[in-house]
């Protein structure tokens, strides 16, 4: 008896939920239909409409997730500042390697205009679903390996950014030591450690670089200890390009009471006493750029390439704590670099006291 | 003692109502959130739903929901045998690398003899983690609980280490090993996905699934095996005054959960990602093995089915974004099954204390009393 009444309450419970759920996508038909069938009024927002009129712009993030403080996150503002009425945008978290595939499968599946993938790492997700679906546009940040027709490579001149920042460095340097740690050892990777000793050397050519290479993007722990064997040792600037693991490099300066330079985004606010200024990479101005050029309907594959002339580089907005002279010294320099009068070494070979790459 | 099985059974029966119930309370939770964040709850939960009940959206859940029902099945079998692996994390991480490497290096292997290989290399490496820390416990009495935590880091590190090797090394770009072999993969043909329309990714892995919840269960419940590791569970002093050899069979129970464990690596690596990135932090397979196995009352059929629910709810969850919820909905969904199970438990307790004094209390009833207490 106490089975079957236990057994009956179960299947109720099972049916219970069962009801709960069915109902809910029902209440949501009722409330979607009649704005959909409203004849064209004040109600365009819903999705019914949206393919004729709106632009769907789908982000799919690497690992870092949506709120990485770094190029997930710039490249996400990015595409919320775009105009709503023109533009829906979405974005969908990756939270392993294998659900680079899924989440840009959601996107074709729902029919967006646009995928942008954020980051390398996805590049080989996306080489594979480009070449399965080639009438699908797709735009990918950092990776210039992709040559397929409806694939846009956002690249970024990061060398020129970091010889900026190296030229800050350079200049405010006291002790003649600076440190730069290094997130993982690639060629992409590398450009930013060649860029900035090039201008540290620039601006103080006796000057010593202390190298690291953290070997992780997410080692918080791993940038503090990185950073303060180079504060030990002497240095008073620090630069990184570490993405989570600078993080630990940025609170290790500011426990320690020296500069610190961020990277991808203007990162003050992890330190404001102690955060010289960063290199950015305007991922946001790029993500918008590429929405706005399907939506134009000019989209043109292959590598775009954004440095100091269109503005996809440069340094933060925050520059307080940088001395006039050194801000104009960096304007020269960037000017020059606009009107191709200079030009900052993009191989390790063209910089010698580039370390980290053998 | 005359009633002591029918009390079992009772609970046994009224855990189900127990975890539907909790299962409805976190949908209910995750409503009230959704509602002071000013969502639509009815677009949220309407999308989570029509995300799985589509051929694709059901082949997805069950292709995601593979590496939980193994984790799944391996915590619950600790669970069952007293010990509580929490260590499934770093099984799986091995078992998956183990599967990566003879998959990569002997890829021109023909498959019939190289998917057996790289499940064999997956359950040893599992089996060996696992072990290792039975090992620690017999010989020097460390806490397995304090070295499985430590161990799943050094199965982290050594994972990203190994997968910087040259040989393992990706040629490409991407920081991850190179794609294991063609003849290493356990996905269906091209033509048969397209034909029925499933996602890419569809395996055959859950076949493999199947059959070790069977196995599980037989283990467990019609060995002498089973017997003996339930036996060292539910009380080791018993067990050895019983004669059986305690520290043998710690060591058995934590060797074949993290064979299990490490089996699930080895099919999410051949059915999903062909390839192990570097990690940057955990993957949490592990860590959401014991939530399927809390779910699955640590019956290998229950741990099945809570093992596609969570796959579900894991696949579901991630489009949520696409109607504007947050993702992170469904860890307060999941969050809530599992407190509300827990909370379930202590009221089992209560009831079975009741139960004792009143044998004939109705189940339902002393369930109602419990509620009121």
């Amino acid at each position: 008896m106490k089975k079957i009444l236990a057994l009956m309450l179960a299947l109720c419970m099972v049916f219970a939920l069962c009801a709960c759920g069915s109902s809910e996508p029902a209440a949501e038909d009722a409330a979607e239909a009649p704005a959909a069938e409203a004849p064209a009024e004040e109600a365009p927002a819903e999705e019914e409409a949206a393919p004729a009129e709106k632009v769907r712009i789908g982000m799919v993030t690497d690992v870092g997730g949506v709120n990485d403080q770094s190029f997930n996150q710039t490249s996400w503002e990015g595409l919320q500042a775009l105009d709503p009425e023109v533009f829906e945008v979405n974005y969908l978290e990756s939270k392993t390697d294998a659900d680079y595939q899924t989440n840009i499968n959601t996107f074709i599946d729902e029919g967006y205009d646009l995928i942008i993938c954020v980051g390398y790492m996805l590049a080989d997700a996306t080489r594979e679903a480009a070449e399965a679906n080639p009438d699908q546009l797709f735009a990918i940040i950092d990776d210039s390996t992709i040559d397929l027709p409806n694939v846009a490579c956002l690249m970024f001149a990061q060398e020129q950014a970091s010889y900026l920042v190296g030229l800050v460095a350079g200049s405010v340097t006291e002790s003649k030591i600076v440190g730069y740690v290094q997130g993982m050892v690639s060629d992409s990777m590398n450009l930013f450690g060649i860029g900035y000793i090039t201008g540290v050397l620039e601006a103080c050519p006796d000057a010593q670089v202390l190298q690291y290479n953290v070997n992780n993007f997410g080692d918080i722990a791993g940038g503090s200890t990185a950073a303060k064997d180079m504060i030990t040792k002497g240095a008073d600037v620090i630069y990184h390009a570490a993405g989570g693991s600078g993080i630990g490099v940025i609170s290790a300066c500011d426990e320690e009471g020296i500069w610190a330079i961020g990277v991808d985004t203007d990162q003050a606010s992890l330190a404001p006493d102690h955060v010289l200024t960063s290199a950015m990479k305007r991922v946001d101005v790029a993500s918008q750029d590429i929405s706005k050029a399907v939506a134009e309907g000019n989209f043109t594959a292959g590598v775009h390439m954004y440095d100091l002339s269109n503005g996809g580089v440069d340094l933060a907005p925050t520059r307080d704590h940088i001395p006039a002279e050194v801000l104009e010294t960096v304007e020269a320099a960037k000017t020059a670099i606009i009107n191709g009068e200079k030009s900052v070494p993009t191989s390790v070979a063209d910089c010698p006291a580039f370390t980290l790459a053998e | 003692m005359d009633n002591k099985k029918s009390v079992l059974a009772i609970i046994s029966e009224t855990r189900i109502i127990h975890i539907l119930l909790s299962i409805i309370l976190g949908f209910v939770v995750g409503a009230f959130f959704l509602l002071i964040m000013g969502l639509d709850v009815g677009a949220a939960y309407g999308r989570l739903i029509t995300s799985v009940t589509s051929v694709k959206g059901i082949s997805y859940v069950i292709v995601y929901s593979i590496p939980y029902i193994m984790t799944g099945l391996s915590v619950a079998f600790s669970f069952r045998t007293g010990i509580f692996n929490i260590g499934a994390e770093g099984q799986f991480v091995l078992g998956s690398m183990a599967a990566a490497c003879v998959g990569i290096l002997f890829g021109s292997l023909p498959s019939v003899i190289l998917i057996p290989l790289c499940f064999i290399a997956a359950m040893l490496a599992g089996a060996l983690w696992g072990a290792i820390v039975g090992i620690l416990k017999n010989k020097w009495g460390i806490n397995e609980v304090l070295s499985m935590i430590m161990f799943n880091w050094i199965a982290f590190y050594l994972s990203n280490f190994i997968a910087g090797i040259p040989a393992i090394h990706s040629d490409g770009t991407a920081e991850a090993t190179k794609n294991i072999s063609e003849n290493a993969s356990t996905l269906l043909s091209k033509e048969l996905i397209a034909d029925l329309g499933l996602c890419p990714t569809a395996n055959w892995g859950i076949l493999v699934a199947l059959v070790m919840m069977l196995i599980a269960w037989l283990i467990i419940d019609k060995t002498t095996l089973g017997y003996r590791l339930k036996a060292v569970g539910a009380n080791k002093s018993a067990a050895e005054y019983g004669g059986i050899n305690v520290n043998r069979s710690i060591l058995t129970a934590l060797a074949l959960s993290g064979a299990m464990a490490g089996l699930g690596g080895a099919l999410q690596l051949m059915g999903m990602g062909s390839r192990i990135s570097v990690f940057s932090s955990q993957e949490g397979y592990g860590f959401a093995g014991i939530v399927v196995a809390l779910m699955g009352c640590s019956n290998p059929f229950g741990v099945f089915f809570a093992g596609i629910f969570y796959g579900a709810l894991i696949y579901g969850g991630s489009k949520l974004n696409l109607v504007g919820a947050p993702t992170q909905l469904i860890n307060v969904i999941v969050g809530t099954v599992v407190l509300f199970i827990a909370i379930s438990v202590i009221f089992e307790r209560l009831k079975y204390v009741q139960i004792k004094k009143k044998p004939k209390a109705a189940a339902v009833q002393s369930g109602k009393e419990g509620a009121e207490q």
